[in-house]
């Protein structure tokens, strides 16, 4: 069972400041990387990033690494996975619809 | 419901321990809430039935001479989505699972009450908004509101259609959010998972649709209702869009919605056929785990329902596939409902006749639903009477039976009475009888090529007609009986014991009907579910559960 | 989402804060906790057909939406990341204020944390504004003619295509948006609550789910910002 005590949940301030710096930086790569011309894999590396970034605020500032209980992690996967399942599926109409 | 007299100084309940009507309307008492919602969504399934009437009267006869053509798009769609938004999907939940999951657990009340009200205000607020757009013209393009007629052509009130299915989705979304915190968090000690009555994995399973499906067809309803008031194109082909990413986007939902609307009542069967055979529902891990495979599974084969609306050929073979595998588990508790009653004590009351009906009628209608799988059969009887037929199997002979045997079974403990056994024996006879005269002559119709959502059909097509029409009148007198004697039951029923069915479950340990907070001290479970055995051993001395 | 937090009701007991139908406080953090999280899931799944329509249009249209979408300024866009981003930080700090009893970094936090939201509206708005001058808000009256396709000068876009794009960019950033002013008005009613001392070390719960939803709404704005404004922007 996740809890607060002191332990676990207050990460010490420097911690989220280092995240924070973290979140600026890939804000800037992201600018960046999206000026320089990677071909097909912009769209990758935007996204990449964007993940890293967005695991980092999870994990970090909403505490989904502190936590002990395996529940919310379950919880945050099971949820990727089905919007995952609605991206992909659609596309396995859209993307082949040229195909015959 | 409010107004049980106390002259002979009966036991306080939940029902008599606050009286007047701001008791009700302010209540977090998830058991009053469940009754709350038993008035809320009988009222909408009279209305739907009133659609559905109108349609079987119109279908009487091949010329469409009840109504006009328009009248008669109108009738299906508020058909289908009263009976869909505001009675199939709601209904047990929210009646049955608002008033017993809690106690099966061992908990006062759900995780969060006031949300649990929060839910029923939203179903309200909801059936106003549908009540008001009825009454002033509704919706005419069938409820699963296909573009571009929704959003570019039709003049009729979707935004207030849509703005209704929309609160009524997130009243869907708070009770399934409800339930999963409630079954994770608020388990009395010794409750392991697998000491959980079957009812309660399959509202758990319920939940984690209601969750991750619900707010995708919210989000495409706001869509639609902005492109209409924008004119945007998303869905328009003459301005760029793709129709059929709107009918991608609403069938995500609405096909695992109806998971949602059949696993309760696969929980209800359960429950009922446990306590009528005297047994441990067979394989208890396999119906458990089948309820979390068809809540997953039920996700991934939405397209199922666009075969012939123009997506790729490969994309059809995929979810065609994916549709086998989603009866597997479905098929899977057949089995072990079937093999629960060999060799049991099987007695006939009420319930276990509806029971017996859901086992029979729930194969057909998924069985064809297997044949709606197969690619070339569906390209023959998609968009006929067929379809109907088949999802009127699982619906009305599935949902809607399991629901009033389990209305039936928890009836004592609900109300604190005993309904007649002999009327509603009855009852349970006259809605088999009633339902198949009218959905069987309909897989015959489409099969030989009736159309739904039409108003008139070719003269050859009549006599099946006539049945179906014949048979929804007797299935509308199996409907009003029970609404007859379990009103009347409240007044002059027995009163009922405390496990009048000496049944399994903490629901049953406690008092007919039970105190506000169900159980005095916490109870400590020490026993298997189902354990019938140990119930009907007269000598061994039961675990005394705080009363 | 106040209705979603279990609130300071007071009983007979120990702690005041703990409510009727939970046998500990710790049982009652746990499903507050765990409801929280399951509504953000349904915020996934929300904004996920949002992402869906938008997925499928890019594909499509790929030539029109990187038209489009350079009409958009990555400054404003950046900025309002930055924005978002500090305002997570504040709201981090605000809870690890909390926790170690900190009332006026716990005020302070809170009180920026609602200032940087401000922000980010303001720049949302002038941003709009500027969509309305130059008509490309979806309708009778978007206008979207003689723009090129990025990297082919001599092939127009596709004026409906490119509507198509500023529909979702609308509909996307407008749900965004109303996310963000129901997040500050939460905070608002946080920072009251704090200032009147409702929140201890021991019981904090609304300042920590309010803070879930914050980090929520700006875990939408970091894939927003690369997909709606930073289409192809090397040609």
């Amino acid at each position: 069972m996740s809890d607060h005590s002191s332990s676990e949940h207050s990460s010490s301030l420097g911690l989220y400041f280092l995240i924070w710096a973290a979140l600026l930086a890939g804000t800037g790569l992201t600018i960046f990387a999206a000026t320089v011309n990677l071909g097909p894999f912009n769209a990758a590396v935007a996204l990449i990033i964007a993940t890293t970034k967005a695991l980092l605020v999870a994990l970090f500032f909403m505490h989904i690494r502190g936590a002990s209980e395996k529940l919310l992690k379950l919880v945050v996967i099971s949820t990727i996975f089905f919007l995952f399942i609605l991206l992909a599926l659609s596309m396995a109409d859209f993307g082949t619809r040229l195909w015959s | 419901m409010a107004n049980e007299n106390n002259p002979q100084g009966e036991r306080e309940n939940y029902l008599n321990k606050h009286y007047g009507v701001w008791s009700w309307l302010l209540t977090t008492d998830h058991k009053r809430i469940a009754l709350l919602y038993l008035l809320s969504v009988t009222f909408f399934f009279f209305i739907g039935g009133f659609f559905a009437l109108l349609i079987r009267l119109e279908l009487l006869t091949p010329a469409g001479d009840l109504v006009q053509a328009d009248t008669y798009n109108k009738l299906f769609t508020m058909h289908g989505m009263v009976m869909v938004f505001f009675f199939l999907i709601p209904v047990v939940p929210a009646v049955l699972g608002n008033f017993l999951v809690p106690i099966m657990i061992g908990a006062k009340d759900l995780a969060f009450p006031r949300i649990n009200l929060l839910s029923w205000y939203l179903y309200i607020v909801a059936g106003l908004l549908i009540t008001h757009c009825m009454l002033t013209g509704g919706v005419d393009t069938g409820w699963t509101f296909y573009t571009p007629f929704s959003t570019a052509y039709t003049n009729t009130k979707i935004i207030e259609a849509g703005l209704a299915a929309f609160v009524a989705g997130f009243s869907s979304i708070f009770t399934g959010l409800n339930f999963i915190v409630t079954i994770h968090r608020m388990r009395a000690p010794g409750m392991t998972w697998s000491r959980l009555p079957l009812f309660v994995w399959a509202h758990y399973a319920t939940s984690i649709i209601q969750i991750l499906g619900t707010p995708v067809v919210a989000i495409t309803i706001v869509l639609v209702a902005a492109e209409r008031l924008f004119h945007l194109g998303i869905f328009d082909p003459k301005l760029g869009g793709d129709p059929l990413l709107f009918q991608h986007l609403f069938w995500f939902y609405s096909h695992p919605a109806v998971y949602i609307m059949i696993l309760p009542s696969m929980g209800i069967i359960s429950e009922i056929i446990a306590c009528f055979t005297r047994k441990r529902i067979f394989g208890y891990n396999f119906v458990a785990l089948s309820s979390i495979a068809i809540a997953v599974l039920g996700f991934l084969v939405w397209a199922h329902h666009m075969f012939v609306a123009g997506i790729s050929v490969y994309a059809a073979l995929i979810f065609s596939f994916l549709t086998y595998f989603v009866g597997v588990p479905s098929a899977i508790k057949v089995f072990n409902w079937t093999a629960t009653l060999y060799k049991g004590s099987i007695r006939y009351e009420a319930p276990m006749l509806y029971a017996f009906g859901f086992l029979g009628l729930f194969t057909i209608g998924g069985l064809t639903g297997l044949f709606l799988a197969c690619l070339g059969i569906n390209v023959h009887v998609t968009d006929t009477y067929f379809v109907v037929a088949h999802f009127h199997y699982i619906m009305v002979g599935g949902v809607l039976m399991a629901y009033l045997g389990g209305i039936h079974f928890w009836w004592p403990k609900i109300s604190g009475k005993m309904y007649p056994e002999g009327w509603a024996r009855l009852g349970a006879l006259i809605v088999f009888i009633g339902f198949n005269l009218t959905f069987f002559p309909q897989f015959i119709l489409g099969y030989v090529g009736m159309p739904r959502r039409y108003y008139q059909y070719p003269p050859e097509f009549q006599v099946l007609n006539v049945l179906s029409t014949a048979g929804s009148t007797v299935l509308g007198i199996g409907y009003l009986l029970p609404m007859l004697y379990l009103l009347w039951s409240m007044r002059y029923g027995k009163p009922a014991p405390d496990n009048p069915w000496n049944a399994a479950g903490l629901e049953w340990k406690i008092s007919s009907p039970p105190t506000t907070f169900n159980f005095e001290e916490e109870p400590v479970v020490t026993w298997e579910a189902y354990n019938y055995e140990e119930l009907d051993t007269p000598q061994k001395e039961e675990v005394p559960v705080g009363r | 989402m106040a209705d979603s937090t279990t609130m300071a009701a007071p009983t007979e007991g120990h702690n005041p804060a703990l409510l009727h139908h939970f046998a500990e406080p710790q049982q009652q953090r746990d499903a507050a906790s765990l409801g929280m999280w399951i509504f953000l899931a349904t915020e996934v799944m929300f904004f996920g057909g949002l992402f869906c329509a938008y997925l499928i249009y890019r594909l499509k249209y790929f030539g029109e939406f990187a038209a489009a979408s350079q009409q958009l300024s990555v400054k404003l866009g950046g900025t309002n990341t930055v924005v978002l981003i500090c305002s997570s930080l504040t709201v981090v700090l605000a809870v690890w204020a909390v926790q170690h009893a900190k009332r006026t970094l716990l005020l302070g936090s809170l009180v920026a944390t609602i200032i940087l939201g401000f922000c980010f509206l303001g720049i949302k708005a002038v941003e709009y504004r500027e969509k309305f001058e130059k008509h490309h808000v979806p309708g009778p009256s978007f206008q979207f003619a003689n723009v090129p396709v990025p990297g082919h000068p001599d092939l127009m876009a596709n004026p409906y295509h490119a509507q198509m794009y500023f529909s979702l960019y609308f509909v996307m950033t407008g749900l965004h948006a109303l996310h963000m002013i129901i997040g500050i008005g939460f905070f608002a009613w946080l920072l009251w609550a704090a200032y009147k001392g409702r929140f201890t070390p021991e019981y904090y719960t609304p300042l920590e789910m309010g803070g879930l939803y914050w980090h929520f709404v700006d875990i939408v704005w970091i894939y927003l910002f690369p997909l709606l404004y930073l289409i192809d922007l090397r040609k």
